[in-house]
């Protein structure tokens, strides 16, 4: 060691060390001017960027949904509410292990494989980093279950939302409609971004057709979020605007009395006031819970729906096509008044059938033994096939259908829901093209008694009885009366739209059919007797019973031996009071047997309502105010039509 | 002695400073506990107001100093001593972590002893300098060919044996404190430069022997955008912080991207990322003045150090903690790769900081134990 020490130069070795220390430093000093570089660049020259990353980072754009509007009947009785509700969401990006997560909060919340299945379907569909709903309508246990557990569960919240209830239930699901989840389908048709964050869209009926007004447009607020997705608090807010609330002219108790008098029936009960187009009621039976679609129905209740024989899901009055029956026998009687074809007076001789010359068919008459003489008047409330086989030959089919088709039996009446089918009025052209076959008279015949190919729907039975009330003027049916701003609460009331109207030859034929249809309500031998009892007013009415499927020759129908499929539909329309029409209507009993028997006190029963109840109760509001009531008052600006 | 002569001692060691009765050095002391309170002052940010977290980093860094005293009260000349026997304890150690470790955090770095958990790699930042300065302080400076061959395998078996482990950035920091002591030995630059462009034509061959998570980290350094959700998330949530935070900061608490857990590792690793967004750039200024302060002082101990050991060791010490500094915030800035390097003082956690005070306690015997000889 010794020796060693004695080698070492302590001087030359300092020296060495301090330059190398000088050096150290000086590298230090540049090494950290580097950093400083670096920092200045990120700090200074990028902060810009950085700052509105870190913004971008923390402060998330939210959609707000706007609130969907209400539905209220005339009386301002509600037949669709926003109830709130919470709803699991999860954000897939912020969860480490899904199946995991899903099977911890399993525990906590009732969840289903059905609820999975759509998760993971609608999870398909959606944005990266947007929340996707696992379950709605948590119940408050569950809630606050998860509350105390939701720090494990990054990625995971209940949130607090709105969903659409009926109240009434099935009651005029077939006019209110329902909303369900947004379809596939339908993303591509709506405006994406105002329906961030709504959830539900109309399907049908006027939630459908006016889901424009219901839905209102999307807010957006900025809100202040933590890694894990958590909001933290809300910085600004650009308020939704809520949907527009829809007065409908349906009344709630008038749906009800429609659709209790129907039984178990299938068919349709359409009202409207012909005064101004208002549907008072629209009833297709049998009817189902729209609220079952809401939150998303399950495949084996939807299912159900489908494939029951009776289709609850149909909407008999726009779209059911049935065969009219004698209920057009009114409009054929015009017809031949109008031109000028037949004398009132003049009868002709019903023996129970009637034959084509060249022709061995028996063209037979509801009645065996036959009617006897008949003039239009008795033609008419006896329902006389034979006098309606004889004119109908005498006008053929050009004039027949042509006289008809303005009072839009071909035609849709324009009612707002969506879905309406025309019915239709065969024509020579319209044989030619659908069938390849010639217009041949025997269906000049049946084509007179509503019979053949002749199909109408329930509304535009409805509609035309409504025309013929007023004397030819035609109003458009909605359900619509007026929509009013939630905020405001201010009301715009939806003018009568008038159609063309029917020309009008001569008043008095059309008073002349008015007064025979009276007398089918009216007199001993009207169809229609049985409801004339205790009824405080006049109506007007055509019972119709129309052919499901054909009698054969010299066969007697005998509804107890047929299958209640087969049996034939129970047709009635009318309207009342006789005098100053208020109410028209149209029944439909599908396999209901007589018309005179099934179908005219359904429409006795919803007449009575109408002109004993809501219209003296409505008649009495409008008195006890000093000025017209807003209904009256606005209805004083719509066109007269 | 006469009574005069015991009387005067008495009075000049009276006159002695508790600077000087204590061994300490002020001036290094003063930055140490600067750095300390701006710790526990980010902590207290970074982890979210946890009040905990600021007591166990304050009984942290009490040990610390204790330790730091402990070892300034020793004489240089006790550590060279104890020098091999340190080294050879250490090698042993790592060998038994490879045998018999503890894994934590997929990689065996942990001996348990029964009553507390040990890292020998963390021995090993005082151990392998130590150790390399023992060995070229007697002999003549700078080096011959033959010995720097030697001191340079005393460096690359315990690099080695942690790199296995494998922990890269403790290797890398054991590697660095050896090679600084030959650094400040003397060896000509040439030489230094040379070596410098083997060891970057040798990087693939290294790269060959990297493990997966390894490579994955050079290469969400070389391309971080590549997967901002995965591997490329810490340092992308790293830049933002730091770049939102501008010159002046978002101000103590306020830190969006730490408060709100977008920067991951925010009070470990991390916090020189946290530091930056909630003081910005001249916050930054006054940490890295605080740092060169010790380093300074550090090199001027180093220089006035008076035999080869203690220069060498000193030396080390001092780049080491500079390395410390650099790689942390060459790493959070993303000038460099994430290797798991603290920033020193700063960060929380233990084991490190032990190591770095030890390092400290070191510096201050080397400066307190000097023979007061005319120069």
């Amino acid at each position: 060691m010794a020796l060693h020490h004695t080698i070492k130069d302590h001087f030359r070795e300092t020296r060495l060390f301090t330059s190398r220390a000088v050096a150290a430093l000086l590298i230090s000093i540049g090494l950290m001017a580097v950093l400083l570089l670096r920092l200045f660049d990120l700090q200074v020259i990028k902060h810009d960027t950085y700052a509105v990353l870190s913004d971008k980072n923390r402060i998330h754009i939210r959609a707000v949904p706007p609130t969907r509007g209400l539905i209220y009947d005339r009386n301002g009785t509600l037949l669709a509410e926003n109830l709130p509700s919470y709803r699991l969401e999860v954000i897939v990006e912020q969860v480490k292990d899904l199946d995991a997560t899903i099977a911890e909060l399993r525990h906590l919340v009732d969840i289903s494989d059905d609820n999975i299945a759509a998760f993971k379907k609608r999870l398909k569909r959606s944005k990266r980093y947007k929340p996707v709903s696992l379950r709605s309508r948590l119940s408050d246990e569950e809630v606050a279950r998860f509350a105390v557990n939701r720090h494990r569960f990054p990625g995971v919240d209940t949130v607090a939302h709105l969903y659409r209830h009926y109240p009434f239930k099935s009651r005029g699901v077939h006019a209110v409609g329902y909303v369900g989840r947004i379809s596939e389908k339908e993303l591509h048709t709506i405006d994406t971004n105002n329906y961030e964050g709504s959830d539900f869209i109309g399907k049908t009926g006027i939630e459908r057709f006016y889901e424009d007004l219901l839905h209102g447009e999307v807010g957006v607020e900025r809100v202040e979020t933590n890694a894990q997705g958590r909001t933290l608090r809300v910085l600004d807010r650009d308020e939704p605007v809520p949907g527009l609330n829809i007065y409908l002219s349906l009344d709630a108790e008038l749906q009800g009395i429609a659709e209790a008098a129907m039984g178990d029936n299938n068919g349709a009960v359409v009202a409207i006031d012909p005064t101004d187009g208002s549907v008072l009621a629209l009833a297709s039976m049998p009817t189902f819970n729209p609220n079952l679609f809401v939150g998303g129905i399950d495949t084996k209740t939807y299912r159900a729906l489908q494939d029951s024989p009776d289709q609850p899901m149909f909407n008999r009055a726009i779209r059911g096509r049935y065969p009219p029956g004698s209920t057009v026998k009114p409009f054929i009687g015009l017809a031949g008044l109008e031109y000028g074809l037949i004398d009132p007076d003049i009868s002709t001789y019903c023996q129970g059938w009637y034959m084509l010359d060249g022709d061995d068919r028996k063209y037979r008459d509801w009645k065996k033994t036959g009617h006897g003489h008949m003039d239009l008047n008795q033609a008419l409330v006896e329902s006389c096939d034979v006098y309606f086989y004889d004119l109908a030959l005498t006008l053929g089919i050009d004039r027949l259908s042509a006289f008809l088709e303005p009072f839009g039996f071909s035609d849709i009446t324009g009612i707002d829901i969506s879905g309406e089918l025309t019915g239709l009025v065969p024509t020579r052209q319209w044989k030619r093209r659908h069938k390849r076959q010639p217009w041949y008279p025997g269906e000049t015949l049946i084509t007179g008694i509503g019979q053949g190919f002749f199909l109408s729907t329930p509304l535009q039975l409805a509609t035309a009885t409504a025309a013929l009330s007023h004397y030819g003027s035609q109003l458009r049916p909605r359900l619509v009366a007026a929509t009013e701003d939630p905020n405001s609460r201010e009301k715009v009331w939806f003018p009568a739209t008038p159609n063309v109207a029917v020309p009008v030859g001569d008043i008095d034929n059309w008073s002349y059919i008015i007064r025979a249809m009276t007398r089918v309500v009216h007199s001993r031998k009207g169809t229609a007797r049985r409801i004339a009892k205790g009824a405080q007013y006049k109506i007007a009415g055509k019972t119709g019973t129309s052919q499901v499927f054909g009698i054969k020759q010299d066969e007697k129908y005998v509804a107890e031996d047929i299958a209640k499929k087969l049996r034939d539909h129970a047709l009635f329309i009318g309207f009342a009071p006789v005098d100053d029409p208020r109410i028209a209507i149209a029944v439909i009993v599908e396999n209901g047997g007589s018309g005179g028997a099934i179908a005219s006190p359904i429409a006795r029963k919803v007449m009575d309502y109408y002109l004993n109840t809501v219209l003296p109760r409505e008649a009495g509001y409008i008195e006890q105010t000093t000025s017209p009531s807003n209904r009256l008052s606005n209805t004083e600006k719509e066109p007269t039509p | 002695m006469s009574l005069f002569e015991a009387r005067a001692e008495a009075l000049q060691a009276n006159r002695r400073t508790l600077a000087e009765r204590f061994h300490t050095d002020t001036p290094l002391l003063l930055c140490l506990l600067i750095l300390s309170v701006i710790s526990l002052f980010v902590l207290y940010s970074a982890s979210g107001q946890k009040i905990d977290v600021i007591w166990r980093q304050s009984i942290r860094l009490g040990i610390g100093f204790l330790i730091m005293l402990a070892l300034a009260q020793l004489n240089p000349a006790t550590f060279k001593r104890w020098t091999p026997w340190l080294f050879t304890l250490g090698i042993g150690l790592l060998v038994a972590v490879l045998v018999a470790g503890e894994v934590g955090k997929g990689a065996q770095r942990w001996l348990d002893l029964g009553f507390f958990r040990f890292q020998p790699s963390e021995m090993m930042k005082l151990a392998v300098p130590m150790m390399v300065a023992w060995y070229l302080s007697d002999h003549p400076l700078p080096p011959t060919l033959k010995r720097l061959a030697m001191a340079i395998l005393l460096i690359i078996i315990p690099t080695l044996l942690i790199a296995k482990q494998p922990d890269l950035g403790t290797a890398l920091l054991v590697a660095s404190a050896g090679i600084f002591v030959l650094l400040f030995s003397g060896i000509s630059w040439r030489l230094i430069f040379a070596s410098a462009a083997v060891m970057a034509a040798g990087a693939p061959v290294l790269w060959h022997f990297m493990h997966g998570y390894q490579k994955q980290r050079v290469l969400t350094f070389l391309n971080p955008e590549q997967n901002p959700l995965g591997a490329g998330y810490h340092i992308i949530q790293s830049k933002i912080a730091i770049g939102s935070g501008g010159l002046y900061g978002k101000g103590w608490l306020n830190g969006t991207q730490s408060q709100l857990n977008f920067l991951p590792e925010r009070s470990t690793d991390f916090i020189f990322a946290a530091y930056a967004e909630e003081f910005g750039l001249f916050g930054i200024l006054a940490l890295l003045a605080v740092y060169l302060l010790v380093i300074m002082r550090g090199l001027l101990i180093a220089s006035q150090a008076q035999d080869s050991y203690s220069r060498l060791l000193a030396g080390s010490i001092v780049m080491t903690f500079f390395i410390y500094i650099f790689v942390n915030i060459g790493m959070v800035t993303g000038l460099l790769p994430v290797v798991g390097v603290p920033l020193p003082l700063v960060s929380y956690g233990g084991t490190s900081m032990v190591t770095l005070m030890a390092g400290f306690g070191i510096l201050m015997s080397i400066h307190t134990h000097r023979k007061l000889l005319p120069r």
